[in-house]
């Protein structure tokens, strides 16, 4: 189906029917009961996921398939952010020409960068690649104020009026597409239960499940298996007589392209950008998503993201109440002494637990989440993993 | 004319500090080829082990003075540190105003120790993975280590004032026969930057005049045949691993006095001191403290209001700027190497 087949089609169809149903999936709690606050079916966070997603799927085309480490992705969805709201602000108020000057401008930056960048690899391509996106951020922190807005950012305002779009004057405009507001959302209740229907989730999801399927594509095809060549012998390559370069290039600027879309959909969604979004940190993240999901499989970095994003909201919420709640079986000095010993890993303690994870996952599970998958699948059938070992032998000698 | 000796001087103090950190960056390159990117971090740590021991001089306890009323009439009560009771109050007054002098005697142990613990603890087993695995489980610790630091110590910048005998400033364009009051430079800033040529130096005499020295210059240089000669060049590299933390954590404790301590500030230093070793060329360490003068100096150049008129936002830029430029015409750097990691 769509060209693509086997086990490929079936993780396709997985991540679409997880993107598709994700309102209902997030959200198995009851609202008021105690476990509610594991849920997560709410647009904003819901959105939060699949862009993402986006922004890890574009990041292991290059990281994953090349094995270029880029320490500088979230330029690329600064300058997609800065380009679709200018695009809002200017000409329409609907999202397509903001997306696709996103993607646009977002490209032509990771041209300039990636031309620059991978004439050199390894820890120098991570450096310039850093260098350029510190560069980016100090400027838009700046100089470039009348075009970023600063350190306020930008934001749609009243006195804003896009060209095509004629908004009744004083009214602050909103994102739609086609007339549908992307703010626009159904509530289902089935007893207990509240789903939330978001207009702008669905688009959003059905943004990432079409650039899943590129991405598939781009892993299938002779293109893909030039970048993996890239990987594991960069140099064997050159001396079979092929220039390396334009594969690599091609590959950051089709990264930089879902990154700046990625960017796109952010400003679609919320409609305002800051240059906090292009600091180095949030590059960071997108690596760490990346890793954690499983670099250079398809569904890693979807789930890399999902996971990080579900637990970032979660673990944030709670606080040392709720922590006192779920000890509260224990007898009193060892609910006090367990609330004590958790405390700093949850609510603003997020990012230690984040590290930790980070960690743990670098050095036990190189593969991420997806390594783990297989482990414990291997662990149950002993039988089968016998014999995928002796297969696994068979792998040509370097 | 004056002006370009007030830039230079106050290029000095961040070049200072970048070399330092650049230094170790580069000694742990050059020993176990592994990419810190946690030294930020160790700074950081120096920099807490300043506030650390200060509050520990200033603890005190409550005593009743009975020649002294407050104001509902009882005896006040008046907190007197330790320190005055062992060494009597003058001695006990001035050991608290030098603190922060006073703790590198004690951040050198504990860098030492958290050195050592990392390396052997897990630094070692990355030896044999991919630079970017060891760039991800640095980074990793690195986010670890700020979290635990902010966890004890909030996010909030802590102020530790440098010796009241150091906190004016030295007027240097009267040394100097310029008219008075042109150039001034906070005397800490002047001891900071003697304090981080004697530790380059030091670390620099270490390498060149002892034995140990040569055989971790021989290790640099080609691991495998130091190790065939039947010495233990691991365990060599892990002291010098414990060098380079306690370099950087000096680093972080002469400098809390300059930018109050937070959290973070090791991070900020991180990515320039990584463009700093880059520029200097991987694996050489005259290169790193070279480039990390010369950034800093550039850096404060640039920030003069005359060229920001002329370029705005070049001091914000111009390290990486200046980065760009050499790795593309000078791949390996101002004095890399041939063959330290050319990928």
């Amino acid at each position: 189906m769509l060209g693509i087949k086997g086990k490929d089609l079936t993780v396709f169809l997985l991540v679409a029917a997880l993107a598709l149903l994700a309102p209902f999936l997030l959200n198995p709690f009851p609202v008021d009961s105690a476990m509610a606050q594991f849920n997560a079916g709410y647009p904003d966070l819901m959105q939060r996921f699949v862009i993402f997603g986006i922004f890890a799927i574009g990041f292991n085309i290059l990281f994953g398939l090349t094995g270029y480490l880029s320490f500088g992705h979230a330029a690329f969805l600064g300058v997609g952010s800065y380009a679709a709201i200018w695009m809002m602000k200017l000409l329409s108020l609907n999202i397509i020409p903001g997306i696709v000057m996103a993607i646009v401008f977002a490209g032509l930056f990771s041209v300039v960068v990636g031309y620059i960048s991978l004439r050199r690899s390894g820890i120098y391509f991570s450096i310039l690649t850093l260098a350029f996106a510190q560069m980016s951020y100090a400027l838009a922190y700046s100089v470039l104020t009348p075009l970023t807005g600063g350190e306020t950012g930008l934001q749609i305002k009243q006195t804003d009026t896009p060209l095509l779009s004629n908004i009744p004057e004083g009214e602050i405009g909103r994102a739609n597409l086609f007339g549908l507001e992307m703010s626009d959302s159904s509530i289902l209740r089935f007893a207990n239960w509240e789903f939330t229907m978001n207009v702008g989730y669905y688009v959003c999801a059905a943004v990432m499940i079409v650039a899943f399927y590129l991405a598939i594509r781009i892993f299938r095809s002779p293109f893909g298996m030039m970048l993996r060549a890239v990987k594991s012998n960069q140099q064997r390559m050159n001396y079979t007589g092929l220039n390396s370069r334009p594969y690599t290039l091609a590959a950051f600027v089709i990264s930089g392209m879902y990154a700046g879309l990625a960017g796109g959909l952010m400003v679609a969604m919320d409609t305002q950008v800051g240059p906090e979004r292009m600091f180095w940190t949030a590059s960071g993240e997108v690596v760490l998503m990346t890793i954690l999901g499983g670099a250079g499989t398809l569904i890693g970095p979807v789930l890399g993201a999902g996971f990080i994003k579900y637990m970032e909201n979660i673990v944030s919420k709670i606080n040392s109440t709720v922590l006192h709640e779920w000890f509260a079986f224990l007898p009193d000095g060892m609910e006090d002494f367990m609330v004590t010993i958790f405390y700093p890993f949850v609510g603003k303690g997020w990012s230690l637990t984040l590290g930790l994870m980070f960690m743990a996952v670098v050095i036990f599970l190189p593969g991420g989440l997806v390594e783990g998958g297989q482990r414990l699948k291997r662990l149950f059938r002993r039988k089968k993993a016998e014999d995928d070992q002796s297969s696994a032998a068979k792998t040509p000698a370097e | 004319m004056d002006q370009i000796i007030v830039q230079i001087l106050n290029g000095l103090d961040k070049g200072s500090a970048y070399a330092l950190i650049a230094l170790g960056l580069t000694l742990i390159f050059g020993t176990l080829g592994v990419v810190n990117f946690a030294h930020g971090a160790l700074f950081m740590l120096g920099a807490f082990c300043a506030v650390v021991f200060s509050r520990l001089l200033s603890l005190s306890h409550e005593v009743v003075d009975e020649t002294r009323t407050d104001f509902l009439g009882n005896p006040m009560t008046v907190d007197v540190p330790y320190m005055h009771d062992i060494f009597g109050p003058e001695v006990g007054a001035s050991i608290i105003d030098w603190a922060v002098p006073l703790s590198i005697l004690f951040s050198i142990p504990v860098m030492i120790a958290i050195g050592f613990a990392m390396e052997r603890g897990l630094i070692k087993h990355f030896y044999k993975r991919p630079h970017a695995d060891q760039i991800l489980v640095t980074f990793g610790l690195a986010i670890v280590l700020q979290e635990i630091i902010k966890a004890f110590f909030g996010a909030n910048p802590i102020q530790t004032p440098a010796p009241t005998a150091f906190t004016g400033s030295f007027d240097f364009g009267a040394w100097l026969g310029f008219d008075p009051l042109t150039i001034m430079y906070p005397y800490w800033r002047l001891v900071y930057f003697f304090f981080a040529v004697v530790v380059i130096g030091g670390v620099f005499a270490f390498l060149q005049f002892t034995t140990f020295g040569m055989v971790v210059r021989a290790g640099m240089a080609d691991r495998e045949t130091v190790g065939l000669l039947g010495i233990n060049i691991d365990k060599r590299f892990t002291i010098m691993f414990a060098v380079a933390a306690c370099v950087a954590g000096l680093a972080g404790v002469m400098y809390a006095p300059i930018v109050a301590p937070n959290y973070h500030m090791g991070m900020d230093f991180l990515v320039l001191s990584f463009v700093v070793v880059v520029v200097g060329g991987m694996g050489s360490l005259t290169g790193a403290v070279f480039a990390g003068f010369l950034l800093g100096i550039l850096e404060s150049f640039a920030s003069m209001p005359a060229i920001v008129d002329l370029l705005p936002g070049i001091n914000q830029i111009v390290i990486y700027l200046v980065a760009i430029i050499i790795l593309l015409t000078r791949p390996r750097g101002l004095m890399g190497r041939k063959g330290v990691m050319e990928e």
